[in-house]
């Protein structure tokens, strides 16, 4: 039995048979990770030797009969800037390169309450600002599917894990598209829930108003079920809502005959690559046969959203991370006189190049003189886009997109560009400006065996609707069965 | 159309307590600029008569009691510091 290309929903199944125990799933990981860690780099810590030994420990309870859940003894990736007790948490940054959470997120307490193993921390774009992983502090992810490929961003580590199976499934972040795009670029499901479905407590803050914790995961059934886990109302998070607890797996249905879907021409327009587009044509196609109605229509917000997210996302992060200060956590310079000096070699030396450039761009949008022209203004588009989005969700019931214009690009081809960099977010940050849940599953393959990623959008909380249409697809089209990583330096 | 000059920029890295060497500046200010000039499109949306969205949902004062509760391991919240004497962080000399 090929343990790690199991999904999760079907180690639940091996280990209520007795098939399989928590020991044999996590061994056969970390073996995996002992194999292929080296090409793909997707973690900053592992926790082989914890995680065997809590693996024993939990198969022992099952043994004794105990009262365990059903995720009990299933391994799973965080990425490094959720806070995990006792463990590092260093948001790939030489800011936090020695922080030891002191307490855990409510999404990890969570994962413990169920008894999943965390096998470590994931590597990310540093604080999550990026498309490609390549701005981590310590190390590149590599694309599983090509090597030389990156694995997309900000969460490029949890999504390369799930694709190399070094884990079986994963959490990411999502401010701007973090989860959906690498997902799209490593051939795996990525789900970014509803503004405020998932606490962010213990999530280390870049962009408060638009940042969401979600699954990245083999396929969509292990989505719902790692969204089950994760979702609910925290007190500790005033923004999360209370909304009734609800099973994500019992809406896939795989039945969408009559169901709306709109799409939104600007999302297929110009700057989008014709591999991309012809692969969701297809699948447009495919629901077409498998009795959705199928639409095309003007949403005319991509444009004006990108910009949008660059002004907001970025005055935010100035204000966040202002808290980095080199006194009571974080990189500490050792070249200083007086206080001024420490707060402020410490943060020149701490942070890197883009998320000093995102701090200073986000300075200067909040600043006298610029606010009305830049950040007034992008509140008021943000208004505009969502009321755009109300209007299509009053016609249709999921907008299908492209979930990035192209497919993963080689390392070290845009990451000197910054405005290029940020154009891989132009499908997908729109959904952040509107607080709406988005889910990313693989449509295809481009003629070089790269993976496509297809975005279908729901309306707030309507994440069965897109699980559901995600699902149909995904059972129709079997891409897992079809295609694998290679693993390859093309 | 913004155009950021270099004593603009230095003011901004101050405000932002962040350094920028000599050799830097050049490179901050031509990417500074292409990013403000993208950005500029947002003057094309029509948002008259628009609210500004502040936050992502309606919920407005979140109210819970005023209770205390003790976080019971102030000992791993202080060994992040670099620097701490008696269960406090240490900074420097302030007041000369």
């Amino acid at each position: 039995m090929n343990i790690t290309n199991l999904t999760v929903h079907e180690l639940v199944g091996k280990l209520k048979n007795k098939e399989l125990t928590s020991e044999e799933i996590t061994k056969a990981y970390v073996d995996r990770i002992n194999d292929k860690e080296t090409n793909v780099k997707a973690f900053v810590t592992t926790l082989c030797d914890e995680a065997l030994e809590k693996a024993k420990k939990i198969d022992k309870k099952r043994e004794a009969g105990e009262k365990v859940s059903d995720f009990a003894g299933i391994p799973v990736g965080i990425k490094d800037n959720i806070c995990t007790k006792g463990i590092k948490t260093t948001c790939s940054s030489r800011m936090l390169e020695d922080f030891i959470s002191p307490y855990d997120a409510t999404v990890t307490e969570k994962l413990l309450q169920e008894d999943l193993i965390d096998l470590g921390k994931l590597n990310m774009d540093e604080f999550a600002m990026g498309a490609s992983t390549e701005y981590s502090y310590f190390k590149k992810t590599s694309n599983p599917w090509n090597l030389n490929c990156v694995p997309g961003g900000s969460s490029g580590g949890s999504a390369a894990a799930v694709a190399a199976e070094l884990v079986p499934w994963a959490l990411g972040s999502d401010t701007g598209g973090s989860i959906r795009q690498p997902a799209a670029f490593c051939g795996v499901v990525g789900l970014k829930p509803t503004y405020g479905l998932v606490s962010r407590y213990g999530l280390v803050a870049f962009a408060s108003s638009l940042d969401q914790i979600g699954p990245i995961t083999k396929d969509v059934t292990d989505a719902a079920m790692l969204l089950n886990i994760i979702a609910g109302h925290d007190e500790k998070d005033t923004t999360s809502y209370e909304v009734e607890k609800k099973d994500y797996t019992k809406a896939l249905n795989n039945d969408i005959k009559g169901l709306k879907i709109g799409v939104p021409k600007e999302f297929f327009a110009e700057g989008i690559n014709e591999e991309v587009k012809e692969k969701l044509y297809e699948a447009i196609e495919t629901y077409k046969k498998l009795g959705a109605d199928v639409e095309e229509f003007s949403l005319d917000i991509a444009k004006y959203s990108l910009a949008t997210y660059y002004i907001i996302a970025c005055a935010e992060a100035s204000s966040n991370l202002g808290r980095f200060d080199g006194i009571r956590y974080g990189h500490r310079t050792e070249n200083f006189t007086n206080l001024k000096e420490l707060y402020r070699n410490s943060r020149s030396e701490g942070f890197g190049e883009e998320v000093k450039r995102r701090i200073i761009l986000g300075t200067y949008v909040l600043s006298s003189g610029y606010y009305d022209a830049y950040y007034k203004k992008a509140q008021q588009v943000r208004t505009l886009v969502k009321n755009k989005f109300n209007k299509a969700f009053e016609k249709y019931d999921v907008l299908l997109t492209p979930t990035a214009p192209n497919v993963a690009f080689e390392i070290g081809t845009k990451s000197n560009n910054p405005l290029e960099m940020y154009l891989a977010d132009i499908c997908t940050v729109s959904v952040n400006i509107a607080g709406l849940p988005a889910i990313s599953i693989p449509c295809g393959v481009n003629r070089d065996n790269m993976p496509i990623g297809m975005q279908l959008i729901g309306n707030k909380f309507e994440e069965e609707k897109i699980l559901n249409v995600a699902y149909a697809f995904e059972q129709e089209y079997g891409f897992r069965s079809k295609y694998k990583p290679g693993f390859s330096k093309k | 159309m913004a155009n950021v000059s270099k004593e603009e920029l230095l003011h901004i890295a101050n405000l932002a307590d962040l350094n920028i060497k000599d050799e830097e500046i050049e490179n901050y200010l031509t990417n500074l600029q292409d990013i403000l000039n993208f950005a500029e499109i947002v003057n094309n949306a029509n948002t008259e008569g628009l609210e500004e969205t502040i936050g992502e949902n309606d919920k407005f004062n979140v109210f819970r009691k005023d209770e205390v509760k003790t976080f019971e391991n102030n000992k791993m919240l202080l060994q992040n510091a670099k620097e701490q004497e008696r269960n406090m962080f240490k900074i420097p000399k302030v007041i000369q």
